[in-house]
């Protein structure tokens, strides 16, 4: 327990944290704007990792994965707000796109009952066309719950999605513990002070505050940023005053899971990407969120910092109650003042 | 509309022919059942929560989790609970349940909606997080496997006993949670889901009445745990985890929220999907995800607001006399 074990856990604290920041900043900024409980984004996380995975062997280029995947991720994550969460408007899409959904599932489920009627690819499409126009035509006859208001139901559609991200994940990229390997440059060390600092982490650190700064400016500097902090502040009001708060939280939908996807590229080099990925960070995203207080950029940055920190010493000092001393504050802190240590009444 | 009656007569009579049926099936379904019914305790303690008080708590799978933990825990290391003093396990079980939503009621009740909801996920990952980590106690990532089932006389080695014996609890708990939610304090319980502030200035103690019910749900978590220890064999992380407590809530929400019945409809349900399903194909998860998006997205009361829904939408399309027919009928 020497000077160097403390500064050494504090910059793997800082720099898991700043991994955090990634994954919580988004999340906070959902709730903060839609009100929404989001349980998928663990899944962008993990989503991100594995798109990233593919770049990589397609292209080899480590640096094209990050914008490529954090952009696919956002697009998924437009569609699931679009299609399902607000989905005024694009009711028939979304009918069409449950449709599918279950033409798919039933048409797999007659061919392991009825293999030799549903035997080639061509047979499996025609079938599967036929239940999609019918199940989109009953579809269109049920009314849908409206879940606009209904914490709960969100939180369980949210989870269904994830539920159904991870079978999708473990069908096209295996089971397997996959590594996501940076440019060589990142993965040497440098030398501060006799202490040897791996360059990736330093790298992780410089991303997170560039994030940061940037997200920073833009909601407090620029008129988009005004209307989002106004959409969390008072979401009716500023509907009244004018602001179109349903471009807003489909924009910073997809700013979260663009974040959480970038945080997956970025995190896959040292935690790796592996099935259940999804549902470890998704806790720690939440605590991040509910430390730093919802809807808050600057709580979640010092959420992050406190629960990379709380982690990496809690692991370190005492590893049989680590994850309960990092879960009990939030209790504490919840308890205290819901809306977290930096959120707005 | 059936009349009470009825329906209780229903549901008695599919629990015998349940009793029935099952031992003569293959010893699949057996295992299926005592999983189903100790899982449908809990789900139907989500309820008393969810249903009945408006209460939507993320992690009901840390009474779960303490109550199975405790189970095997007094097992492997004190051999306790294997013989008669299994039914002292019960009741501890069931204490201890109560006992830690007695402490973890004080942080949560306060709150309200989604802040709820988000206090509870967090105390349900406290104690995830000790279980997961304290290996000395929980076995850590591993758990803990039981080397057997207690047999007091009667051996609960043996599976169809064993279901037997969930089946009892299973029919007990629904009783008691029955009779409680139509007691007068359950009534009061249904006034504060529906509009708390009218009830505060009925003069209720609102804040008591939701921590009574969460520590009553909290004991039925702690039974269910135990006989879920006993059923599996095994206990691990895995029991308490997030998805637990998020599966005992669409369960609830997949039945029918405000009935006990539909939480056991949809505990089957979904179990039916994860455990029968997943022996026939390898997409089974994706008809899970499915079964979570389209219960949200269009059963607004579950499966046992079905009949209802159908009479409404022959109503409104079949015109005043298709109504007409149908509200006459005693369905």
């Amino acid at each position: 327990m020497n000077t160097q074990f403390w500064v050494v856990q504090a910059f793997n604290g800082v720099s898991y944290g700043a991994l955090l920041f990634l994954v919580g900043s988004g999340l906070s900024l959902i709730f903060g704007v839609m009100r929404i409980v989001n349980l998928s984004h663990g899944s962008y996380f993990l989503l991100g990792g594995y798109v990233a995975l593919s770049v990589i062997n397609a292209t080899g280029s480590w640096a094209l994965s990050l914008p490529a995947a954090a952009l696919a991720i956002a697009a998924l994550g437009i569609a699931m707000e679009r299609l399902f969460l607000r989905s005024e408007g694009f009711e028939y899409l979304r009918n069409a796109t449950i449709a599918l959904g279950l033409a798919i599932l039933f048409t797999l489920a007659f061919q392991s009952w009825q293999p030799h009627i549903v035997g080639s690819r061509s047979e499996f499409a025609v079938v599967a066309a036929i239940a999609a126009v019918l199940f989109y035509g009953l579809l269109s006859r049920i009314s849908v719950v409206p879940i606009e208001t209904d914490v709960l139901r969100q939180v369980l559609l949210t989870v269904g999605f994830a539920f159904l991200f991870q079978q999708a994940a473990l069908d096209i990229w295996g089971g397997n513990n996959m590594d996501i390997n940076p440019p060589a440059v990142l993965t040497q060390s440098i030398v501060v002070g006799g202490i040897y600092l791996p360059l990736y982490r330093v790298f992780m650190i410089a991303t997170a505050i560039a994030i940061g700064v940037v997200l920073w400016l833009a909601m407090e500097k620029t008129r988009m940023g005004a209307a989002v902090r106004a959409t969390v502040d008072d979401a009716q009001m500023a509907r009244g005053v004018g602001i179109d708060t349903n471009r807003i939280s489909m924009f910073i939908f997809a700013l979260g899971a663009f974040l959480a996807s970038l945080g997956g590229v970025i995190g896959g080099a040292f935690l790796g990407i592996y099935p259940g990925l999804d549902f470890e960070m998704l806790p720690l995203a939440f605590a991040v969120v509910i430390i730093g207080g919802m809807g808050s950029l600057g709580g979640a940055a010092i959420g992050a910092l406190a629960v990379g920190l709380a982690d990496n010493f809690g692991k370190a000092l005492f590893p049989e109650v680590s994850y309960f001393t990092l879960y009990a504050p939030m209790v504490l802190i919840l308890a205290v003042k819901p809306t977290g240590l930096f959120g707005r009444e | 509309m059936v009349s009470q009656q009825v329906k209780i007569l229903i549901v008695v009579a599919s629990l015998a022919l349940l009793a029935y049926i099952v031992p003569h099936s293959g010893s699949f379904v057996v295992l299926l059942a005592t999983r189903t019914m100790a899982f449908a305790i809990l789900a139907m303690s989500v309820d008393i929560l969810l249903g009945f008080t408006g209460l939507s708590s993320m992690g009901q799978a840390a009474y779960f989790g303490v109550g199975a933990y405790l189970t095997a825990v007094l097992a492997t290391k004190f051999h306790f609970g294997m013989g008669w003093d299994f039914w002292l396990v019960v009741v501890l079980g069931m204490l201890l349940g109560a006992a830690l939503a007695a402490l973890f009621g004080l942080f949560a009740i306060r709150a309200g909606g989604v802040y709820f909801l988000m206090i509870t996920l967090a105390l349900g990952q406290c104690v995830w997080g000790l279980a997961y980590r304290w290996n000395s106690l929980t076995g850590g990532d591993n758990g803990i496997n039981l080397s057997g089932r207690p047999n007091f006389g009667l051996d609960l080695g043996n599976d169809v006993t064993f279901f037997y014996l969930v089946l009892a609890f299973f029919a007990a708990s629904m009783l008691t949670m029955y009779v409680l939610v139509r007691s007068p304090f359950g009534r009061s319980l249904a006034g504060i889901r529906e509009r708390e502030l009218r009830m505060q200035i009925l003069g209720y103690n609102t804040w008591l009445h939701k921590y009574l019910a969460f520590i009553i749900a909290g004991g039925f978590g702690g039974l269910a745990g135990v006989l879920w220890a006993h059923t599996n064999g095994h206990v691990s992380p895995e029991t308490v985890v997030l998805t637990t407590s998020v599966d005992s809530l669409l369960m609830v929400v997949l039945g029918g929220a405000g009935t006990l019945v539909g939480a056991t409809i949809g505990t089957a349900i979904v179990f039916g999907l994860r455990e029968y399903l997943s022996t026939l194909v390898p997409w089974w998860q994706y008809a899970l995800g499915g079964v979570y998006v389209l219960t949200i997205l269009y059963l607004p009361m579950g499966l046992m607001g079905v009949p209802r829904r159908i009479r409404q939408w022959l109503g409104s399309h079949g015109g005043k006399e298709g109504s007409k027919k149908l509200a006459t009928k005693p369905s």
